[in-house]
């Protein structure tokens, strides 16, 4: 009797995640620019209270997506949904629902924290002595409370982020977007920041939507969505996604031609490899001892080996044959932030 | 179970937070914006003042002819326009904070809030209004220099005219700003096309002298409107070309317009990135 009780306990989650309305849905989403696809056909649920990551590298499609959710700009075609109000056709029914917080900073720093709230509030229709008492208890939240009088330019930018969040937070909305929200924060704030958003997930169960484009980051997501070139390639949970990798990444960093040398270690080992620059890249089980048979097998052919458990840059690999960082993207960057 | 009640759950405030507060709310940002820099509080005054100062003295009596101006003093007869200029410089800035409050984010986050649009055209507006009419009737302080004494009812009469230019010209300046995303392309708009439209106002010559073609340009510029009603306004012995009330019916027809246009323009929504 009794395991059959825990049983269905455990069946249960699954059961009412299954059933729940998902909080955003995004369906078949087309977005084209001027001469460019930016989103090719992106399908996919967020469900209550889930802490819900989109990861891809620059120009992937996250932002666009982003700026459709938010009803900042209409979708080419397809449809996005937060609480049930359409993003195209009410975006004013949506807006309240949500809370935002942009990639590029919005609090106005020649205000102090207060005013900046202040007028926040009345963005949302709060005013009086709700607002005044929710903006104290927000900035306490952030940790603010003692600075609420500052001007917010003379802020660290890691305070700044927490004004922001602050912003996005004060209405109670049910979802928060966050855009890339770590950008430019050192290690420690961005780990105060995921800590957060994993406390409002818990604590006030709010759904989080978060774009990033860091591994790391992505790991402490509830389930991801992994993007590249418009295309969505994976939906899962860090765990789901990494399990489909058969045991062990292998990197074996060729001496001469990288090319050649996977090709030989095909017909030798029966095992897929992927190239990526002068490496070749082997998911195989087991694969301590496989790298000794390797570089038995190929002496003076292999300049460095690694060995390492599965991460999520090696589903990216292995859905998109490329590396997450490419030189592509990664001038993207550059130019990105030498506009800013 | 938790998760489905969290789900249904509504965020604070009212379902709507209207037009009036959100309009209010920006509107006050703009004015502490604008009085926390403490120069460009002083620069726009100072500049016109100078002009005046220069120009008016500078020409002093030159120009003295029997269609113009005849029995004026270029000071005298420059100071409206001089007015008029001040307005026109602060309402360009302050619709220039427009551009800026776009780079800085600060407009992202108004525009993904549940705010009618006509709410922030309304604050932004009204805030560069307000600024531009109080250092447009800062300026009457100068007046007595100018041979100009008023007395209450003028008073509220310029200033009834003063906010209707500042309001004409901030939307103007708004419907402008809007589409723009560097303040420098709004340098090029300035020289290009507002500062002409001050040039051909009557503020620097009269109608009367002018060449005809001029003088057809000078008829359309809505601003010639302004000079001219506070030149009704301040010297009411000299003969303008309209009486007061129908270049007062033409400054509110140009006002509305204008709030109509920026209006327009602030609430498109396509398929280009907002911001």
């Amino acid at each position: 009797m009794v395991s059959k009780v825990s049983a269905i306990a455990d069946a249960a989650p699954e059961l009412t995640l299954a059933s729940v309305t998902p909080v955003i849905s995004v369906e078949n989403l087309v977005h084209r620019y001027e001469n460019r696809t930016a989103l090719n056909g992106v399908s996919f649920d967020v469900r209550p209270a889930e802490l819900f990551g989109l990861l891809g590298p620059n120009g992937s499609g996250k932002t666009t997506l982003f700026r459709i959710l938010s009803t900042l700009m209409l979708p080419t075609a397809g449809r996005a949904t937060i609480m049930g109000c359409d993003a195209a056709q009410e975006p004013a029914r949506l807006r309240r629902q949500i809370g935002v917080v942009f990639q590029a900073q919005s609090v106005d720093v020649k205000l102090t924290a207060y005013e900046n709230l202040w007028h926040q509030g009345h963005l949302y229709g709060l005013r009086g002595s709700p607002l005044k008492k929710r903006i104290q208890e927000i900035l306490s939240r952030v940790g603010l409370a003692d600075r609420a009088k500052e001007l917010v330019e003379t802020f660290s930018g890691g305070m700044q982020r927490r004004i922001e969040l602050a912003k996005g937070l004060l209405h109670h909305p049910g979802v928060l977007l966050l855009d890339e929200p770590t950008t430019g924060l050192d290690p420690g704030a961005r780990r105060d920041l995921w800590q957060y958003l994993q406390t409002l997930r818990d604590e006030e169960h709010v759904s989080v939507l978060v774009t990033t484009h860091l591994m790391e980051e992505a790991e402490r997501c509830d389930r991801l969505a992994i993007m590249n070139e418009g295309n969505l390639v994976a939906l899962g949970t860090p765990a789901e996604l990494k399990s489909e990798i058969g045991g062990d990444v292998v990197l074996l960093e060729a001496a001469h031609d990288a090319g050649l040398l996977a090709e030989r270690i095909r017909a030798r080992f029966h095992v897929e490899t992927t190239i990526l620059d002068n490496q070749v890249r082997i998911e195989r089980e087991g694969a301590h001892r496989f790298v000794t048979e390797v570089v038995e097998a190929f002496p003076g052919e292999i300049e460095g080996i690694s060995v390492s458990k599965p991460a999520v840059e090696d589903v990216f690999i292995r859905r998109t044959g490329h590396k997450f960082w490419t030189e592509q993207n990664d001038a993207q960057t550059a130019e990105e932030q030498s506009r800013r | 179970m938790a998760t489905q009640t969290v789900a249904l759950s509504r965020p604070l405030g009212p379902a709507s937070a209207g037009v009036l507060l959100p309009a209010f709310t920006l509107w006050w940002r703009e004015i502490v914006r604008f009085y926390r820099q403490k120069s460009r509080v002083v620069g726009v005054l100072a500049s016109p003042l100078v002009f005046w100062i220069v120009l008016g003295s500078g020409f002093g009596n030159s120009f003295s002819s029997a269609a113009g101006p005849a029995q004026q003093h270029y000071m005298d007869y420059f100071y409206p326009g001089t007015l008029i200029l001040i307005v026109l410089f602060t309402s360009i800035f302050a619709m220039m904070s427009l551009i800026e409050d776009r780079k800085e984010g600060f407009l992202l986050s108004v525009m993904v809030a549940p705010v009618p649009r006509s709410a922030i055209v309304l604050g932004k507006v009204l805030g560069g209004t307000t600024l531009a009419a109080v250092q447009g009737m800062v300026f009457l302080v100068f007046a007595p220099f100018a041979g100009v004494h008023l007395g209450l009812v003028q008073v509220l009469l310029v200033a009834v005219v003063v906010f209707l230019v500042s309001f004409a010209l901030t939307g103007l300046g708004f419907a402008i700003a809007w589409p723009m995303d560097s303040t420098s392309a709004f340098h090029g708009i300035i020289n290009l096309f507002l500062i002409p439209l001050w040039l051909l106002s009557g503020a620097l010559f009269p109608l009367s002298g002018a060449s005809v073609w001029i003088r057809a340009l000078m008829y359309m510029n809505p601003l010639t409107y302004g000079v001219e009603a506070l030149r009704d306004l301040l010297y009411p012995g000299i003969e303008t070309q309209f009486p007061l009330p129908s270049a007062m019916a033409t400054l509110l027809l140009f006002s509305l317009v204008m709030f109509g246009l920026a209006f327009l323009m602030a609430n498109r929504r396509s398929t280009r990135p907002a911001a």
